[in-house]
């Protein structure tokens, strides 16, 4: 049988039921990964032999009564931006090409509480900015469907490797789609949670104020099961909220009837493929005659959300980046002069050009003379766009719409224009900037064969009604997968 | 372009990002920034006057504990990450003659 075919919920019920052991799920991934790794390059460090160790602990667990959780035993990948204790986290950095975390984020502490066992780190665009896992200093990760695409960004890693079945499923980090549009572009599931859901302790930072960590799966029970473990409420973030329930799986019901589904125009208009948009609007259409009230309305300010989120999540990462120096952990340049020549030579030849680009512009924008002119106003165009969503949700439970106007470019095809690069992401970018949940689920194939991805909006701390209406959603389709899932059972 | 950025700003953009760039970076950097600010110009076509920066989407307050120790010793471990360290301290560039 081939087990990584199934979801990390049906593994974990296996495992439970002494069906397989942890050991064998284990291996049935690193099979596939050893069958499909080199085409599609989803990790950047592999812990095999941790993995296998761990599979033994955890079974003991299991078989003494002391783990009973959904996903007790079953592997994970983590996006190589959280740390993880002894085992390698880069960033996909040459800054950090060898730095061994001497503790683990909050995020996979709970998954380790809850018996995941770590597989390996993901790939992901540099310091996570990027849109493509192109800006990787280790090598770009390829789209499983077809492996001349991107697999989208940040991300990527994490979603090729659920998407080639490699882990069941993976966590990932979302500032500004980077959860959303590589799970669009490799035909997954992924939910950005509330920001303040999931703890960023331990999560290396890009942009503090958008940062929020989610998981990275095959189907909405997964996504669902995955946040309930990871969510939680911790002191050691001080933007931490503590939330009145942690409860998402009871939103798992084929039930719509009843629910306000919002389709803003705005999101239909020019740039979006028409592919893409006869799909999206077929999601909405599925939901309509399940029962559930779909009306069109004017969201407002959607083109200013990417101009406002380049000044504010450059100048957070501007200071964020500002640790790396060559002093305490990573990479030093071999020759100097001086201290302030150390600093600056090993920050130059450390960092990639992508993210030089954003500290240079971060440094500019917060610089006295332009700190108003752009800082400021780039946070009230950020409280105006939060007003508007405030709005929407008067009238809607879940605004639903396209996760990216197209499907997978073509590899290479975005570094060489920034800005058009930065054009893709103007689906998902407003929902960081108003701290919102958002989830993107497979809904098509194009004529390319590639997948494209319906992305559901709701209010802060309403996860509940996007799951519902994913779910809904998701019994009216079966999942596709790509030709190279299930290369490692043959 | 609407926004030309001049050696001297990228020199001292230069300075504040503490990053050392080559001749052929800077130029690339003006092109770059010069756009990129053309593009963020757009947010002048919107009204905020009135408008609080919001900061963060919620309400946080900056979160206080006493300040024990929680976690254990693990100097050994995280001088292991240093690029040079000596006598149990991190090595750096002589700061004072």
């Amino acid at each position: 049988m081939d087990l990584m075919q199934l979801t990390a919920v049906e593994l974990g019920k296996k495992i439970k039921n002494k069906e397989i052991t942890v050991k064998e799920c284990v291996e049935a991934a690193l099979a596939q990964i050893d069958a499909v790794e080199g085409q599609i390059h989803s990790f950047v460090t592999m812990d095999r032999e941790g993995a296998l160790k761990k599979a033994e602990e955890v079974q003991a667990k299991i078989d003494s009564g002391e783990l009973t959780g959904p996903l007790a035993g079953v592997p994970v990948a983590i996006k190589d931006n959280m740390c993880t204790e002894g085992l390698l986290t880069t960033c996909s950095s040459k800054i950090l090409y060898n730095f061994v975390p001497t503790y683990t984020s909050e995020a996979v502490l709970n998954l380790e509480k809850a018996g995941a066992v770590i597989i390996g780190k993901t790939n992901m665009d540099e310091f996570a900015m990027g849109s493509t896992t192109e800006t990787s200093a280790f090598g770009p990760t390829k789209n499983p469907w077809n492996t001349d695409h991107v697999p989208g960004g940040s991300s990527g890693g994490s979603c090729t490797a659920v998407a080639a079945e490699e882990v069941p499923y993976a966590l990932g980090s979302d500032t500004g789609g980077s959860i959303r549009q590589p799970s669009s572009f490799c035909g997954v599931v992924g939910i950005k949670p509330t920001y303040g859901t999931v703890s960023r302790y331990g999560l290396i930072a890009y942009g503090s104020s958008l940062d929020q960590i989610g998981p990275v799966a095959k189907d909405v029970t997964d996504c669902a099961t995955i946040l309930e473990a990871i969510a939680s409420y911790d002191p050691k973030d001080s933007t931490s909220v503590q939330r009145e329930e942690y409860d998402f799986t009871s939103a798992l019901v084929d039930d719509v009837k009843g629910l306000r589904i919002g389709i803003p125009r705005d999101y239909f208009g020019e740039g979006l493929d028409e592919e893409v948009k006869t799909a999206v609007l077929g999601a909405a259409k599925a939901l309509e005659e399940k029962g559930a009230i779909v009306e069109e309305f004017d969201l407002s300010l959607v083109e200013y959300a990417i101009p406002a989120y380049y000044v504010i999540a450059s100048a957070e990462a501007s200071s964020n980046l500002a640790r790396f120096d060559g002093v305490k952990y990573g990479y030093r340049t071999e020759a100097y002069e001086g201290l302030h020549n150390m600093y600056k030579k090993s920050r130059s030849e450390g960092f990639g050009p992508e993210v030089k680009r954003r500290i240079m512009l971060g440094s500019f924008v917060l610089s006295s003379g332009y700190y108003d002119a752009y800082y400021l106003k780039a946070l009230r165009t950020k409280a105006l766009i939060k007003q508007t969503f405030d709005k929407a949700f008067e009238k809607y439970d879940v605004i639903l719409g396209p996760a990216a106007p197209t499907t997978a470019p073509k590899l290479g095809d975005s570094l060489s224009d920034p800005i058009k690069m930065y054009l893709g992401d103007i689906y998902t970018i407003s929902v960081n900037l108003a701290g919102l949940p958002g989830l993107s689920m497979p809904c098509g194939i194009d004529s390319k064969g590639l997948p494209i991805g319906v992305q559901m909006i709701g209010d802060c701390f309403k996860e509940k009604n996007i799951i519902r209406a994913a779910f809904a959603f998701e019994q009216t389709r079966t999942y596709q997968r790509p030709v190279m899932a299930g290369k490692g059972a043959e | 372009m609407a926004n030309v950025i001049s050696d001297e700003t990228i020199e001292y953009v230069g300075i504040l990002a503490k990053l050392e760039l080559s001749e052929e970076e800077k130029e690339q950097a003006k092109k770059d920034m010069g756009s990129m600010l053309d593009y963020i110009d757009k947010l002048n076509e919107l009204d905020t006057s009135g408008v609080e920066p919001m900061s963060h989407v919620f309400p946080v307050h900056n979160v206080f504990r006493e300040d024990v120790v929680a976690n254990g010793n693990v100097r050994e471990k995280i001088l292991a990450n240093a690029p040079k360290e000596k006598d149990g301290s991190f090595v750096v560039p002589k700061t004072v003659e």
